[in-house]
C-alpha cells in the first residue's frame, strides 16, 4: 500500500526531480541469497544530530533533538503510523462518544516503566495535571486547554471530557506519559528526570555526556511485538545519539562509516554521495519534509490588497526554477499549506503557473503600468517597489529571494532583499507588522488544524497570522473543521479552505523540500511512508550476519 | 611588592563591577528575549507560556532589580540557573565543559611553544636565510588558513581516506570498555587533529615575537662578549641569549590565562568538542542570560588576573622595572 502511494507520488513528481536519483524503496537488493537477512536482535545504531538535547522531559523540551531522543524513551496513548493514521500506543483501544465530547481510553495491561513500576491510568491523569499546572514551564498547555475533565475510571481506563468538540484532541494524547511515582509532589522544572528519563518506551536511558552523546539501550520489557515475526520489539540493542554540530564533519563521519544515519543536503545527495564507497555502505531515502517555504505579503499594505496583484506576483515567479536552483530539484512546488500526498492535501486548487505575460496583464488591470518608462511599474505616481525580509543563516531562503528578485524585475517590480538576524527579524519586523513581504517557512503539522495561523483572531501583534489575512469564510471553515471528527467531512472543509487560500494568494507558496536521508545498508526493516522512515524505528534491525558492534554488557 | 599586589587586587573589584554592568546592559539591549526563541512561530505555544516563563525567572521585574538580584547571588558564589529547559545551575554547565577546553588549550599552548620558540630562535640567528624566509611564509600561511577549512581537509584525508585518525569527538563509542592504556591511546588519537589544527594558527605570533626579541638580544654587547670569550655558538645562543630573549614571552603568559578557558566556537563545532566556546555561543543564541553573565564574569575575572600576573611576572624577571625603588 505504502509502496503504491510512493510510486504514484514519484510519477507525479518525475518532471521536477530530473537528475535526482530514483528512490530506493527496497532496503536491499537481496542478491546474496545465502546471507540470512531475517530479523535479529543486536547491534548498535549510531544517529547524528547537529544539536544536543536540552532536556529529556518532553513536556519541557521545545527542540527537535530533545524530542527525537525522548520519543524513543516514552510512549503516548496514541501515535501516528506511516500514513498519518492515529493508532494505539499505550492505549489498546479508545472510543469517542456520539456527541464527540468524551474519549474513553483503554490502556494496555502489563506495561512497566523502565524502573519496573507498572503503568496505570493514574500516570496519564498525572501527565495531564502536570501539563496544566501553572508552575510547569511547558509550551504544550494549549493542547489540553479544551479539556474539561480527566477521570480515572479504573487502573486501565481513562475518560476525558471536552468542553466542546475538538478534532485534534485525539492526537494530543500522543504526548509522552510521565511516571507519576517519580514526579508527584516535586518541581518538574528541576526534576532529575530531565537528565535521566524513565519512560515506557522501546529504549531505556543509559548515559548522557553533554555535547557528546546520549546512549540508550533496548528495553527488554517492551510491550510491543513485531506483528510479522511475533518477536518482541525493539530489535536493536543500543541507540547512540552523537552530537556533531557541523554538517560537513557529519558527512565525513558518514563516509568513514562511523555513523549510521544522516540527513543530507541537496548537493550531498546529488554529487558527494555519487560514488562507489558511499553506495556500498548506505541506502538513500527521499520523502517530502514537513515544511514549506513561502513568500508572505503584508496585507495591511495597500499595494498587496488587490488580489489581482497577489495572483500576478505568483504568476511572475517560477517555482520550478526555485526548486531547481535552490534545492537541486529535490523538492516540489507548493500550492498550499499541506504536504502533497497526505489525506488532507487538495491537489485541485487553482494554480497560477509561471506566466510573466499573464502577470503583466493582471497588474495592468489593477492599475499598475509603466507610465514614465523607467522599467518599473507605477500607479498614482508611486513605483511598485518593496522590500523582502528573510532571516540570516538560511542560505536557501536567500537564494530564493534572489531568484524572485530577478523574475519580478522582468515584469517591472523592483524588490530589495534584507537579511536579518532571527531574533531581530521576528521581534522588530514580523511581530509588529513592519514589513512588506517576508520569505519564511512553516512546519507542516501532522494534524491539519491551522486555526492559529490563518484565523482572523490571530491577525494581531504577536499572533501567528502575521500577514494579517482575514477571510470570514476561512474563519468559519477553520472553526468547523476543528470540531469535526469524521475525516471525510473534515477533508471536505479543508479542501474548501485550501481552495480559498489558493484564490486569495495571501502567500505565494513556494516549495516543499525533500527530506534526504542516508541510512547504513546493514539496517533492514525500513519502510518509507508519507510520514518518512523513522516512525517504525523499533522495527529496524540488522541481520545477524551484518552486525557490526559486538554486544556490550 | 605585596602592597602593590594588594592595591591592584583592590582596584580590580570596581573594574569587575563595571564589566558586569556593561555586559548586563548590552545583553538586555540586544533584540530578542529568552522566551521568544521558543514561543515565536510555534503554533502550539501560547502567550501565557511567556508570562509564566518570565515570572519564573524574575524577567518581569525592572532591569536594575534584576541586576542587583544577580549581583547578590554572585556575592554568595551562586551564578544562578540556566534558562534552557534543563534548568541546571550555571556553574554545573560551565564546570562540565572546563576540563576539555583547558586540556586542549594547554596542549596546544605547549605545542605552540615547543615549535615556535626554536623556530623563532633559528630564524633570528640565521636571519635572511632560506630557512628564515620559508618559515616566515609557512607560519603566516598557517595563521591565515581558516582553521575550519584546514580541519575539514585533514579530517577527510587522515580520517576518511586513510582511516588513520578518528574524525571528531573526544573518544570512540566503546572506549569505556577498553583497558586503561588502550583508552588513553584512544583519547590521544582523538586529540591529535584538534591540537594540531589549533596550534597551526598560533605559531605565527609566538615565533615572530621570539624572532624579534632574539634579534634584539643577539646584537647586544654581552652576547659579543660571550662569543669573544670563545664559547661555542650553541651555548651563546641557547644559554645566554635565549634566556633574556624569553622575557617578553614569559610575560605574555599572563595574557594567556583568560584564553585558556575561552574556546573557539568554530573550532569546537568542527571537532564536535563540547567546550566553553560552544556553550557561550549557544547561550548567546538562546539569550540564556545567566549562562552568558556567568561566562563573562569568569572570563573578565581571569583577564584582570592575567594582567596582574603579567605585570608581576615582568617585575620579577626584570630587576629594572621593580616597583617602589626609583
Amino acid at each position: 500500500m505504502k509502496r503504491i502511494w510512493l510510486v504514484v507520488l514519484l510519477a507525479a513528481l518525475a518532471a521536477c526531480t530530473k537528475g535526482g536519483e530514483p528512490e530506493k524503496a527496497q532496503a536491499s537488493k537481496e542478491t546474496e541469497a545465502q546471507v540470512d537477512l531475517s530479523p535479529a536482535y543486536g547491534d548498535t545504531f549510531v544517529d547524528a544530530s547537529i544539536g544536543d538535547a536540552s532536556t529529556l522531559l518532553p513536556i519541557l523540551a521545545t527542540d527537535s533533538a530533545s524530542h527525537s531522543v525522548a520519543g524513543l524513551v516514552y510512549n503516548g496513548l496514541v501515535k501516528y503510523d506511516g500514513e498519518y493514521n492515529v493508532v494505539g500506543d499505550l492505549a489498546e483501544s479508545w472510543k469517542v462518544s456520539d456527541d464527540n465530547l468524551t474519549i474513553t481510553f483503554h490502556l494496555r495491561k502489563g506495561v512497566r516503566f523502565h524502573d519496573g513500576a507498572p503503568l496505570t491510568a493514574r500516570d496519564v491523569e498525572f501527565t495531564y495535571r502536570v501539563t496544566m499546572d501553572p508552575n510547569t514551564l511547558t509550551a504544550y498547555r494549549g493542547d489540553f486547554e479544551p479539556v474539561e475533565s480527566v477521570e480515572v475510571v479504573d487502573d486501565y481506563t481513562l475518560r476525558v471530557r471536552y468542553k466542546e468538540p475538538f478534532a485534534p484532541a485525539l492526537i494530543s494524547w500522543g504526548a509522552a506519559v510521565l511516571p507519576r511515582h517519580l514526579l508527584e509532589g516535586k518541581d518538574i522544572n528541576t526534576s532529575e528526570l530531565g537528565r535521566k528519563p524513565v519512560g515506557t518506551g522501546p529504549f531505556r536511558f543509559v548515559e548522557w555526556l553533554t555535547g557528546q552523546r546520549i546512549v540508550l539501550e533496548r528495553n527488554p520489557d517492551y510491550f510491543d511485538t513485531d506483528p510479522d515475526t511475533g518477536m518482541q520489539l525493539p530489535y536493536l540493542s543500543r541507540y547512540v545519539f552523537r552530537i556533531i554540530p557541523d554538517l560537513g564533519v557529519q558527512f565525513n563521519e558518514l563516509m568513514a562509516g562511523k555513523i549510521d544515519m544522516m540527513g543530507l543536503k541537496p548537493l550531498q545527495w546529488t554529487r558527494q554521495t555519487d560514488n562507489e564507497r558511499f553506495r556500498s555502505q548506505y541506502n538513500k531515502y527521499k520523502y517530502l519534509a514537513n515544511a514549506y517555504t513561502y513568500l508572505g505579503y503584508n496585507l495591511e499594505k495597500p499595494m498587496f490588497q488587490d488580489v489581482r496583484v497577489r495572483r500576478a506576483l505568483t504568476h511572475a515567479i517560477d517555482k520550478n526554477e526555485i526548486v531547481e536552483g535552490v534545492l537541486q530539484g529535490l523538492g516540489v512546488p507548493a500550492t498550499g499549506p499541506y504536504k502533497p500526498g497526505t489525506w488532507v492535501y487538495n491537489p485541485d486548487v487553482p494554480k497560477y503557473p509561471y506566466d510573466p505575460d499573464r502577470a503583466r496583464e493582471l497588474l495592468a488591470e489593477a492599475g499598475w503600468t509603466d507610465t514614465d518608462g523607467d522599467g518599473v511599474l507605477d500607479k498614482d505616481g508611486k513605483p511598485f517597489r518593496f522590500t523582502v525580509l528573510t532571516n540570516q543563516g538560511n542560505d536557501q531562503r536567500l537564494k530564493t529571494a534572489e531568484i524572485i528578485q530577478q523574475r519580478l524585475k522582468a515584469v517591472g517590480i523592483q524588490i530589495e532583499i534584507r537579511v536579518l538576524e532571527w531574533a531581530a527579524f521576528i521581534n522588530e519586523f514580523v511581530k509588529p507588522g513592519k514589513f512588506d513581504a517576508v520569505i519564511l517557512g512553516w512546519t507542516i503539522t501532522q494534524d491539519p488544524d491551522l486555526y492559529d495561523v490563518w484565523h482572523s483572531s490571530k491577525a494581531v501583534p504577536g499572533g501567528l497570522n502575521h500577514t494579517h489575512y482575514r477571510n470570514p469564510e476561512v474563519d468559519d471553515l477553520l472553526v468547523r473543521a476543528r470540531k469535526t471528527f469524521d475525516r471525510a467531512e473534515r477533508k471536505r472543509l479543508y479542501d474548501r479552505f485550501q481552495e480559498i487560500l489558493a484564490e486569495d494568494q495571501p502567500y505565494t507558496f513556494l516549495y516543499v523540500p525533500y527530506a534526504l536521508v542516508a541510512v547504513s545498508n546493514r539496517v533492514h526493516g525500513i519502510r518509507p511512508a508519507p510520514a518518512g522512515i523513522t516512525y517504525n524505528f523499533e522495527r529496524w534491525y540488522v541481520p545477524k550476519a551484518l552486525q557490526r558492534h559486538a554486544e556490550t554488557p | 611588592m605585596l602592597g602593590y599586589i594588594a592595591k591592584r587586587i583592590a582596584f580590580m573589584i570596581p573594574m569587575l563591577f563595571g564589566i558586569t554592568l556593561i555586559s548586563f546592559l548590552l545583553m538586555h539591549m540586544a533584540p530578542g528575549s529568552p522566551t521568544e526563541l521558543y514561543t515565536e512561530l510555534n503554533p502550539k505555544v501560547g502567550a501565557e507560556f511567556r508570562e509564566r516563563f518570565e515570572a519564573y525567572y524574575g524577567l518581569d521585574k525592572p532591569l536594575p532589580v534584576q541586576y542587583v538580584t544577580w549581583l547578590g547571588r554572585v556575592a554568595r558564589l551562586d551564578l544562578g540557573v540556566s534558562f534552557s529547559p534543563d534548568k541546571r545551575p550555571v556553574w554545573d554547565k560551565i564546570r562540565e565543559r572546563l576540563p576539555v577546553t583547558l586540556l586542549l588549550n594547554l596542549l596546544s599552548l605547549v605545542l605552540i611553544l615547543a615549535t615556535a620558540v626554536p623556530l623563532g630562535v633559528i630564524s633570528a640567528v640565521r636571519r635572511g636565510s632560506r630557512f628564515d624566509r620559508t618559515t616566515t611564509v609557512l607560519v603566516f600561511a598557517g595563521f591565515s588558513v581558516p582553521s575550519f577549512w584546514l580541519a575539514l581537509l585533514l579530517m577527510k584525508w587522515l580520517g576518511v581516506d586513510l582511516g588513520w585518525l578518528p574524525i571528531s569527538g573526544l573518544e570512540s563509542l566503546g572506549a569505556a570498555n577498553l583497558p586503561p592504556l588502550a583508552r588513553f591511546w584512544d583519547r590521544v588519537q582523538h586529540l591529535i587533529l584538534p591540537v594540531f589544527v589549533s596550534a597551526v594558527g598560533g605559531l605565527a605570533g609566538i615565533s615572530r615575537y621570539m624572532r624579534g626579541s632574539m634579534l634584539e638580544v643577539i646584537r647586544q654587547d654581552y652576547v659579543t662578549a660571550a662569543r669573544a670569550k670563545g664559547l661555542p655558538e650553541w651555548r651563546v645562543v641557547y644559554v645566554h641569549a635565549l634566556r633574556n630573549s624569553l622575557l617578553p614571552i614569559v610575560t605574555l603568559m599572563g595574557f594567556w590565562i583568560p584564553a585558556l578557558i575561552g574556546g573557539s566556537v568554530i573550532f569546537e563545532t568542527i571537532f564536535a568538542i563540547p567546550g566553553m566556546g560552544q556553550l557561550f555561543y549557544q547561550s548567546v543564541m538562546a539569550r540564556d542570560y545567566p549562562v552568558i553573565q556567568g561566562i563573562l564574569l569568569l572570563g573578565s575575572g581571569l583577564t584582570l588576573l592575567g594582567n596582574l600576573v603579567a605585570d608581576v611576572a615582568y617585575a620579577l624577571v626584570d630587576p629594572r622595572i621593580r616597583f617602589g625603588r626609583t
